[in-house]
């Protein structure tokens, strides 16, 4: 890691915080994060999933793409120095501080839908995250189209070397936390999960904790250095 | 929202229930995967499509796409005449289109990334779009999906090359359809493997194998789709030399599913994802 990005992660007051909100269970949030801004998401009680979207706050159909984002790091999960990048192949975000170690971006979000065909019928009619992105995302005038693969925070879905793809016990400890740096203006849509149909929120959806911290003053060159990965 | 109605709805069972449900469930899905055969000559060969079958016949050259238009029951075979390493795959709900290819329930329903025959694609609405009932390469790829200018540029050191992000917008353009109707892909032909958690490179990709001349996909629709097929290398398909061959896409009338259909009852996933499907063409509804 860079000292430009030590030197910002470290020294993130929460009292300096312009944004500290706690998000109830099985609840959706989001907010525009502004390029240099770091968010910190906070996992209250441990084991915890958060699903999550991203935007180009200033032109929405450039959004996070799981696919680019794993082929540009060449590995299967997101952790300390990942940037999650766009269709596009832009940075949208870059994870600056991680007590986790692994965070899943390939298992998608669960829906009332899919429920139906992992855990039964009678599972129809639970809240998902879906239904989040989908009351979120419709605030900014977006719909089920702009719904892509997301990132799940604090998600553990190991793919081992068979294939064998599975949600297990997440490794994430009460107060565990990962920090974001915006590389653009971006669309930040939150579902704090709600599924309690697999291990992914230890069968418990619990409160998160979102803080917003305005970036230091960098110049541009040294902030286009960051953005590509080189600074 | 009101929690404490959605408490009431949500909590009939203790976590020890729910737990023990999960645990069934994948403990069922994992003998299951481990009783598929991983050596394809080992099953029967595909059947040759009987000439008054064919709908419609394209050949897509190297580095092009297609899109076609496959109704219910109808399939569509890939033949990778040229033994590409990789042909890129993209469906929508010709019916619904905002209806498309999931790549995070696809794999997270029938809980394996190995998507290959025996298997389904579902949608983003708990539905099967098509059913993989041939499959002669034996592997393929939806974590890593298609090409980009950024993995042509690291691939050939050209990003000037065709690709299938490009390509899938092209073909989404044609049928009205925009950028944000472009979800993550679905690439056959194509094998790749991650590093095991117990090594220090846990999680990492690794290519393995891709192409094999003659080898074929067979995708019989659920729904009425549009498939756009993008006959560009898979991302980690080694270079320096881009020689992507054509590819030929026939459209078939298969026969009907027979009551011990593979795909159809590999399990209960598969089975509630039929049911989920079928309804959209119940008898008595106009599809």
């Amino acid at each position: 890691m860079s000292d430009l990005v030590s030197d910002l992660v470290s020294g993130l007051a929460e009292s300096a915080a312009i944004l500290d909100v706690t998000v109830p269970a099985r609840a959706p949030w989001s907010a525009i994060l502004k390029r240099g801004q770091t968010l910190r998401l906070i996992d209250l009680e441990g084991q915890q999933a958060v699903d999550a979207l991203f935007y180009n706050a200033d032109n929405p159909t450039e959004r996070y793409s799981p696919q680019d984002t794993l082929l540009e790091q060449g590995g299967a999960y997101i952790g300390l120095g990942t940037q999650l990048l766009s269709n596009e192949g832009r940075p949208l975000v870059s994870v600056v501080a991680d007590s986790c170690g692994r965070h899943d971006t390939s298992a998608g979000a669960c829906s009332c839908e899919a429920n139906t065909v992992r855990f039964g019928h009678h599972t129809r009619y639970m809240h998902a995250c879906r239904e989040n992105f989908l009351l979120e995302l419709g605030k900014y005038g977006l719909g089920k189209r702009d719904i892509v693969g997301n990132v799940n925070f604090f998600m553990n879905v190991p793919i081992t070397p068979a294939g064998e793809l599975a949600i297990v016990d997440g490794l994430s400890a009460p107060g565990g936390h990962v920090d974001l740096r915006a590389e653009m203006d971006v669309l930040v849509v939150f579902s704090n999960c709600p599924q309690v149909n697999n291990p992914c929120n230890g069968f418990n959806p619990t409160p998160i904790r979102v803080l917003i911290w305005d970036g230091p003053r960098w110049n541009e060159p040294e902030m286009a250095k960051v953005a590509q990965g080189i600074g | 929202m009101d929690d404490g109605r959605m408490e009431a709805d949500l909590d009939e069972q203790t976590p020890e229930q729910h737990r023990a449900r999960y645990e069934a469930l994948r403990a069922q899905a994992q003998a299951k995967e481990a009783a598929q055969p991983r050596d394809m000559t080992a099953v029967p060969a595909p059947p040759a499509i009987r000439p008054e079958t064919v709908i419609e016949r394209e050949i897509v050259p190297g580095g092009w796409y297609s899109t076609m238009r496959v109704l219910r029951g109808q399939t569509l075979r890939l033949v990778n005449i040229a033994g590409n390493p990789g042909v890129s795959v993209l469906i929508w709900n010709a019916d619904d289109t905002s209806e498309r290819y999931n790549a995070g329930d696809t794999v997270k329903l029938q809980w394996t990334t190995r998507l290959t025959r025996g298997r389904v694609l579902f949608s983003d609405m708990g539905r099967v779009l098509c059913a993989i009932t041939e499959d002669s390469f034996g592997a393929s790829d939806t974590i890593l999906g298609g090409s980009t200018p950024a993995s042509n540029v690291r691939q050939y050191g050209n990003a000037t090359l065709r690709n299938s992000r490009d390509n899938f917008r092209l073909a989404a353009g044609k049928l009205g359809l925009r950028r944000a109707d472009v979800p993550p892909a679905i690439t056959f032909f194509a094998e790749i493997g991650t590093e095991d958690d117990t090594t220090a490179s846990a999680g990492r990709f690794r290519w393995r194998d891709g192409g094999l001349p003659g080898t074929l996909v067979d995708l019989r629709a659920e729904m009425n789709l549009f498939v756009a097929i993008s006959n560009c290398p898979h991302p980690l398909a080694p270079g320096p030399a881009f020689t992507q061959g054509p590819v030929e896409a026939v459209v078939w009338q298969a026969p009907p599913p027979a009551a011990d259909d593979l795909c159809r009852s590999f399990g209960e996933e598969a089975v509630r994802g039929y049911e989920n499907t079928d309804r959209l063409f119940a008898p008595g509804r106009a599809a």
